[in-house]
C-alpha cells in the first residue's frame, strides 16, 4: 500500500438513535492485546447512563408494541447490515481479542448467524412460553409472555462482540429496550455496532451502548428505579454480588453470571429471562339454559 | 357540485411481470420438457388472453421428480438448521422484493383483484418463509418431544423425507409458501403439483429457489392435472402427502394412502358459518361479511358463506348488507379499485351457476346489486340469497363463489345447531360484543379456525386447518410442522 | 324554521330525561376498533387518478373552512384570510372559492367584509372555544355576539367534561340552548373534541347527542389537541350521519377538522363520504375540512394537474 495517511474514527456512545460524545468529555485509551494503542473510547458517565434509560424507556412502548414479526424483520435487517460491514469487524474483534484474521472472521460469522437465530425467535417465544390454560371452571385462561421493559446489560469481557451480541439480541428480541455497558477492555466492537444497529431499521432508543468503567456505570444502572432487569454478564463475582444487592431495591429482574460458551447455540434462557408472564382469565358461560349436545 | 364520484381506471403496470411465452417442468434445478411432450395453455380468466404455455407433468415426470427429490433429501436434511434457515430467509427477502411483479402475475393468471394479491396474497407469502425460516434451527423447542422410537436418522425430531404436495388455484401463491416452508424448514424435500389453471406463479418461485442459491431437487415444481397429482400420490417413494383441494379428492387420496406409511394431511372444503348476534358492532359485522363471502370473489374454502343472523335483526343487517353491497365495484382486476375480479375458470363459473339456479329452484329468494358484467372472461356478480333454510341445497353444498346463503336464528344454542349441521367443520364466525359468548359459542363450534368480530384473518404462527369432512392436520404455527416431522 | 330541533318525532322521548337518554346513547351499537380502522384503511387505498383527481380536489378546496384561530390574529391577518378564501389561486381564477373562512367571534365582522360578495360564509367559533369550560351564559353571549355581527356558521364545543361524567342531558341542553342562539341565520357545526372522547363508542354516541339536539353539521376537532380528524372517527360519524337520515329523515353535515394536512389526505376523506354516507354528502352544504396548510397543497396539486410540472410553495400565497 501507498504511504497514504490514514482518516482515524472517533468512537462515541450510542444513545437515543445519536451519537454522542460522553457528557463527561472524558475519553480512555483502548489497546489491543499486546498494548498499542487503537483508540480512545469515551468514559461515560453516570449521566450517560441516565440519559440511556431515559432515551430506552421513551422507545419501550413502540418497540414493545410493534408486532413480533416487525421485531424480526429487523432483527434480520442488522444481520444483512452486519454481513455487509464483515471485514471491518473482523479487524476490530481480531484486534480486541488477539485473534488470528480467520479466527476473528469465524467469530463475526458466529455474530451475524446470532442476530438469525434470534430474529427467527420473536415471533415463536410465545409459543412456547405462553399457552392455554385448561383451569377446572367456565373460564378462558391463556397466558403469554410480555417484556419486562428496559434492561441493563453488562457485556461480556472477554467476548467483546458474540458474546455482546449472545446478550443482546434476545433482551430486543422479546420487546425489551437496553442500556448496553461495553466490555471496558474492548469496547470497539460495541460501539461500532451502533452504527450498524443505526441504519438496520432499529428504533432509536432501543439499544444504547456506554463504554467506559464496568463498575463506574453498573452501579447507577443497578439501582436506577426505571430500570427493571439487568443482566450481569460482564460483572465479575463481586461486582455482581453488589449489583444484585443493588437490584433488589425495585426487585429488578437479575441474570446471574456464569460461564458461557458463546459460540454455542444458544437455548432460550436469555429470552425467557426478561420476560413477564401475564395471564388473562375471562368467563365463557353457557349458550343458555338448555345447552347443547355440542 | 354535487355529480357524482367517479373513479377513473387506476389500473397496475402489467409491464412489470415478463411472462414467458412457455414455461417447463422444473426438477432437479432445471427447467425441462415433460417426458411425453405434453403442454397445455394458461389464460387470464378476466379476458381468457393465453397467457403462456406451460409442459405437463405426466407419470414419468413425477417419477423423475421424485427421484430428484429423493436425491437431494440427503444433504438438505443433513444440513444444520441454521443453513436450512438463512436459504428460507433468502427466499422470504426475494419474494418481498419481487412481490410487486408476483402480484401482477398472480393477479392475470388468477383473476383475483390486484388489491388482495398485492395487500393480503404476497405479504402473506413472505411472512410464511420468514416464520417458518426461523422454526428450522428451532425444532427441539417446538414441543413434540422426543420419539420413544428411535426415528430414520439422527436428527430429532426427524423430517419425513419427500413430501408430495398438491395445491389449488384460489391462492396459488400463498398455498405454495403453506406447503414449501414448513417441509424445507424441517428438513424435508418437496414436489410440488399447482393447479392447471394457475400454474405460473410456482414456476416463477422455481426461480426465486434458484436466486436463492437454493440446491438442487429441493424443490421441483410439476405444472399438471389430477392425473400427475394422483400419480403423485401414489408414488411409493413419497413419504408424505399434504393436498389443499375438494373433499372428493381428499377422500380419493386418504384411500390411495391407506395401508402405507405415507403421512398425510388435508385441507379441504368448507362451508362456513358467520353468526351475528343482535348486539354485534353492526358496522363491522357487514364488513366482516362482505371480507367473508367476497374475498377472492368467494373461491376460499373458509368462506363465510353461511350467514346466521338473529332474527330480531335480520331486516336492518340485510338493509345494510344490500346497501354496501351496492358499493362493491367488480372488473378489471388489475384496476387497483376493483373489489371483485374474475371466477378462475369457466368449468368454476358453470358449478355456482348450477348452484345458484338450484337455489332458485328450491325457493329461495335472490338478490344481486346492479352490477354490469364485462363481456369476456369469467364472472358472477355478487349475490346473496334470503329465505334460505338447513335443507336447501345452497345451505349445504360448498359453492365456491360470491354467493351468500343467508338464515336465521333465534337463540345462541339454535345458532349453534345449524352452524354444525354440516358435514364441514373448516370455519366459522361469532360476531357479539359479549365476550363470554363469544367464547361459550367458539366452544361448542365444531370447526378448526373460529373468528371473533374479524373474519378471514391469516397470519403465519396461527395454525389453519378443519374438522371433519374439512380434513385433517394443521398448517401454519407451531402446529404446522408436526405434519413434516416424525413425531 | 322551527325553533326547537328538527329532531324527529320518533326520538323525541329519548331525551325526555338523563336516564332516557343515557339508556338510548348507551343502546347503540357498539364499535369494534378494529374493524372500524381496517375499514377506513382499506378504503385509503384507493387509487384516485386524472378526472377523478381533478374532480376531488376541486370539490375538496369548494369544501375547505380557511382557518386561522390564533391568539395572534389580526385584522390584517384576517382579511389576508378572506381574500385567498375568495381567489385560493390569484393565478388561476377557474379555482373555486372556498367554502368559509373560520375565525373567532371578534373577528367575523373583519372576516365578513373581506369576503363580501364572494359567496364564501363566514363560520364563528365560539361558545369558550377551544375548552368550552364556561357558563352557560357567558357561551350563549358568545355565540349572540358572533351572529349578530353576521356569522353565517357557528362553531360550538361540547362540554366534554359533562360528557365524559355521564351529563349527556346537560351537554344535549347546552346544544340546543346554543341552536336556539343561533336563530335562523347561522348553521350550528358541534365540536365534539374526539380524541379527549377517547373511545369511538363514545364518539358514536356523541354524534346522536348532537345530531337530536339539532346539530346542521357534526364536527370531530377543534385542532388544539393531540388527536384530531381521522379516517377512523371521521367514517363513524359518516356512518352516524346515514343511519340518522335513514331513521329521521334529516340530514347532517359532518366536518373533519385538525390534521388534514395533504391532497391525499383529502382524498381519501372524500372516498369516504362517497362510500360511507354517499353522493348526497359530496357538496358542500353537507362535507367540510377544517384546515388551514391542506388549501395550499390542492392548489400546488391543482396546478400539477394543469401543466403537467409540481409546482412548489413559491408559487402559492403564503396567507
Amino acid at each position: 500500500m501507498s504511504d497514504r495517511l490514514s482518516v482515524f474514527k472517533t468512537y462515541k456512545l450510542y444513545v437515543g438513535g445519536k451519537f454522542p460524545r460522553s457528557e463527561s468529555g472524558r475519553v480512555y485509551e483502548v489497546t489491543d492485546s499486546k498494548g498499542n494503542w487503537l483508540a480512545n473510547a469515551p468514559r461515560s458517565s453516570r449521566k450517560d447512563a441516565r440519559d440511556a434509560v431515559v432515551a430506552a424507556r421513551k422507545a419501550f412502548g413502540g418497540w414493545s408494541g410493534a408486532t413480533a414479526y416487525n421485531r424480526g424483520q429487523v432483527l434480520y435487517r442488522v444481520a444483512e447490515m452486519l454481513e455487509g460491514r464483515r471485514e471491518q469487524f473482523t479487524r476490530e474483534v481480531a484486534e480486541a481479542e488477539g485473534l488470528s484474521k480467520s479466527k476473528a472472521a469465524a467469530v463475526v460469522d458466529a455474530t451475524v448467524d446470532r442476530w438469525v437465530w434470534y430474529a427467527g425467535w420473536t415471533d415463536k417465544i410465545a409459543q412456547v412460553t405462553g399457552g392455554a390454560n385448561p383451569v377446572a371452571g367456565p373460564f378462558f385462561n391463556l397466558s403469554s409472555p410480555e417484556p419486562t421493559g428496559v434492561v441493563a446489560v453488562l457485556a461480556p469481557r472477554e467476548s467483546s462482540f458474540l458474546g455482546l451480541v449472545s446478550v443482546l439480541a434476545p433482551v430486543i428480541a422479546t420487546g425489551n429496550t437496553a442500556v448496553v455497558v461495553a466490555s471496558e477492555r474492548a469496547p470497539l466492537p460495541a460501539l461500532s455496532l451502533g452504527e450498524v444497529l443505526a441504519t438496520s431499521d432499529v428504533p432509536g432508543g432501543v439499544v444504547n451502548v456506554l463504554s467506559g468503567g464496568t463498575a463506574e456505570l453498573a452501579a447507577p444502572l443497578a439501582a436506577h428505579q426505571d430500570v427493571n432487569a439487568i443482566d450481569l454478564a460482564g460483572a465479575d463475582e463481586a461486582l455482581a454480588k453488589e449489583l444484585e444487592i443493588s437490584a433488589a431495591d425495585n426487585l429488578k429482574r437479575v441474570l446471574r453470571p456464569g460461564p458461557v460458551d458463546w459460540a454455542a447455540t444458544p437455548g432460550t434462557e436469555r429470552l425467557t429471562a426478561f420476560l413477564e408472564t401475564k395471564t388473562v382469565w375471562h368467563p365463557t358461560g353457557s349458550l343458555g339454559a338448555s345447552g347443547s349436545s355440542y | 357540485m354535487a355529480s357524482a364520484f367517479e373513479y377513473a381506471p387506476a389500473p397496475e403496470s402489467r409491464s412489470v411481470v415478463d411472462i414467458a411465452p412457455s414455461y417447463g417442468l422444473f426438477i432437479d434445478g432445471e427447467f425441462t420438457d415433460a417426458a411425453d411432450g405434453k403442454v397445455f395453455k394458461t389464460v387470464s380468466p378476466s379476458t381468457e388472453e393465453v397467457l403462456s404455455e406451460v409442459a405437463q407433468a405426466g407419470e414419468a415426470d413425477v417419477d423423475r421428480a421424485v427421484r430428484a427429490a429423493r436425491k437431494a433429501f440427503e444433504k438438505w436434511s443433513a444440513l444444520p438448521g441454521s443453513e436450512r434457515a438463512k436459504y428460507l430467509f433468502r427466499i422470504a427477502r426475494i419474494i418481498q422484493e419481487r412481490s410487486r411483479e408476483l402480484a401482477v402475475l398472480e393477479t392475470l393468471d388468477n383473476g383475483k383483484p390486484i388489491k388482495e394479491t398485492r395487500d393480503a396474497d404476497l405479504p402473506l407469502v413472505a411472512a410464511h418463509f420468514f416464520y417458518y425460516a426461523g422454526w428450522a434451527d428451532k425444532l427441539d423447542h417446538a414441543g413434540f418431544g422426543r420419539r420413544t422410537t428411535n426415528g430414520p436418522s439422527g436428527a430429532n425430531p426427524a423430517p419425513l423425507g419427500v413430501a408430495g404436495q398438491i395445491i389449488p388455484w384460489n391462492f396459488p401463491l400463498l398455498m405454495l409458501a403453506w406447503k414449501i416452508a414448513p417441509a424445507l424448514a424441517t428438513g424435508n424435500t418437496v414436489v410440488l403439483k399447482p393447479a392447471e389453471t394457475t400454474p405460473l406463479s410456482a414456476l416463477f418461485f422455481a426461480d426465486i429457489c434458484r436466486q436463492a442459491g437454493l440446491p438442487r431437487g429441493v424443490v421441483n415444481i410439476l405444472p399438471g392435472y389430477g392425473d400427475a397429482g394422483a400419480a403423485l400420490v401414489a408414488h411409493p417413494d413419497v413419504n408424505k402427502v399434504a393436498f389443499t383441494g375438494s373433499t372428493a379428492v381428499g377422500k380419493e387420496i386418504a384411500r390411495t394412502v391407506a395401508g402405507t406409511n405415507k403421512k398425510l394431511t388435508l385441507e379441504l372444503g368448507g362451508k362456513g358459518a358467520n353468526i351475528v348476534f343482535d348486539d354485534a358492532p353492526i358496522d363491522q359485522a357487514v364488513e366482516g361479511i362482505v371480507t367473508g363471502i367476497f374475498f377472492n370473489q368467494g373461491q376460499v374454502c373458509c368462506a363465510g358463506s353461511r350467514l346466521l343472523v338473529q332474527e330480531s335483526i335480520h331486516d336492518e343487517l340485510l338493509d345494510s348488507l344490500k346497501r354496501r353491497l351496492s358499493t362493491l365495484r367488480l372488473g378489471d382486476p388489475l384496476d387497483k379499485n376493483t373489489d371483485i375480479g374474475a371466477i378462475n375458470s369457466a368449468e368454476q363459473l358453470a358449478r355456482i351457476t348450477a348452484l345458484t339456479e338450484q337455489g332458485e329452484a328450491e325457493g329461495a329468494e335472490r338478490w344481486s346489486p346492479a352490477c354490469e358484467l364485462p363481456g369476456s372472461g369469467y364472472w358472477f356478480a355478487p349475490t346473496l340469497f334470503t329465505n334460505v333454510t338447513q335443507a336447501h341445497t345452497i345451505a349445504r353444498d360448498e359453492i365456491f363463489g360470491p354467493v351468500l346463503s343467508v338464515l336465521t336464528f333465534r337463540t345462541p344454542d339454535e345458532a349453534v345447531a345449524k352452524a354444525n349441521n354440516t358435514q364441514y367443520g373448516l370455519s366459522a364466525g361469532i360476531w357479539t360484543e359479549k365476550g363470554s359468548r363469544i367464547l361459550a359459542v367458539a366452544g361448542k363450534l365444531r370447526a378448526g379456525v373460529i373468528w371473533s368480530n374479524t373474519f378471514n384473518k391469516f397470519d403465519p404462527t396461527s395454525p389453519f386447518g378443519g374438522y371433519k369432512e374439512s380434513g385433517f392436520g394443521r398448517e401454519g404455527g407451531r402446529h404446522g410442522l408436526e405434519a413434516y416431522l416424525d413425531v | 324554521m322551527p325553533t326547537t330541533a328538527p329532531t324527529a318525532q320518533a326520538l323525541v322521548d329519548v331525551t325526555a330525561s338523563d336516564s332516557t337518554l343515557r339508556r338510548f346513547l348507551h343502546g347503540l351499537p357498539g364499535v369494534d376498533a378494529v374493524g372500524l380502522e381496517a375499514r377506513a384503511a382499506a378504503l385509503g387505498t384507493r387509487s384516485i387518478k386524472t378526472t377523478a383527481k381533478a374532480y376531488a380536489i376541486d370539490l375538496a378546496i369548494s369544501m375547505v373552512d380557511l382557518t386561522t384561530l390564533e391568539g395572534a390574529d389580526t385584522p390584517g391577518k384576517v382579511r389576508a384570510l378572506g381574500a385567498k378564501a375568495v381567489h385560493p389561486d390569484p393565478t388561476d381564477r377557474t379555482a373555486p372559492t372556498t367554502a368559509a373562512v373560520c375565525v373567532y367571534p371578534d373577528m367575523v365582522a373583519v372576516a365578513k367584509e373581506a369576503v363580501a360578495g364572494s359567496g364564501v360564509k363566514v363560520a364563528s367559533v365560539a361558545t369558550a372555544f377551544p375548552a368550552g369550560r364556561a357558563a352557560l351564559d357567558v357561551k350563549l353571549a358568545d355565540v349572540r355576539e358572533a351572529v349578530a355581527a353576521g356569522a353565517d356558521e357557528i362553531d360550538m364545543v361540547i362540554d366534554r367534561g359533562a360528557f365524559l361524567a355521564g351529563g349527556y342531558l346537560k351537554v344535549y341542553d347546552e346544544i340546543t340552548a346554543v341552536k336556539e342562539a343561533c336563530g335562523t341565520s347561522a348553521r350550528l357545526k358541534v365540536i365534539f373534541e374526539t380524541g379527549e372522547l377517547s373511545t369511538y363508542d363514545n364518539i358514536r354516541r356523541a354524534s346522536w347527542l348532537g345530531m337530536l339536539a339539532g346539530a346542521d353539521f357534526i364536527k370531530t376537532s377543534t385542532g388544539k389537541v393531540a388527536v384530531n380528524a381521522t379516517p377512523a372517527n371521521t367514517l363513524l360519524m359518516l356512518e352516524a350521519v346515514r343511519d340518522f337520515r335513514a331513521q329521521t329523515g334529516v340530514q347532517v353535515g359532518v366536518k373533519p377538522a385538525g390534521g388534514i394536512r395533504t391532497t391525499k389526505d383529502a382524498v381519501k376523506f372524500l372516498v369516504l363520504v362517497n362510500e360511507t354516507a354517499g353522493a348526497d354528502w359530496l357538496d358542500n352544504h353537507w362535507f367540510r375540512f377544517g384546515a388551514s396548510s391542506l388549501l395550499n397543497d390542492l392548489l400546488m396539486q391543482r396546478q400539477k394537474l394543469a401543466t403537467g410540472r409540481y409546482s412548489g410553495p413559491d408559487y402559492v400565497t403564503v396567507d
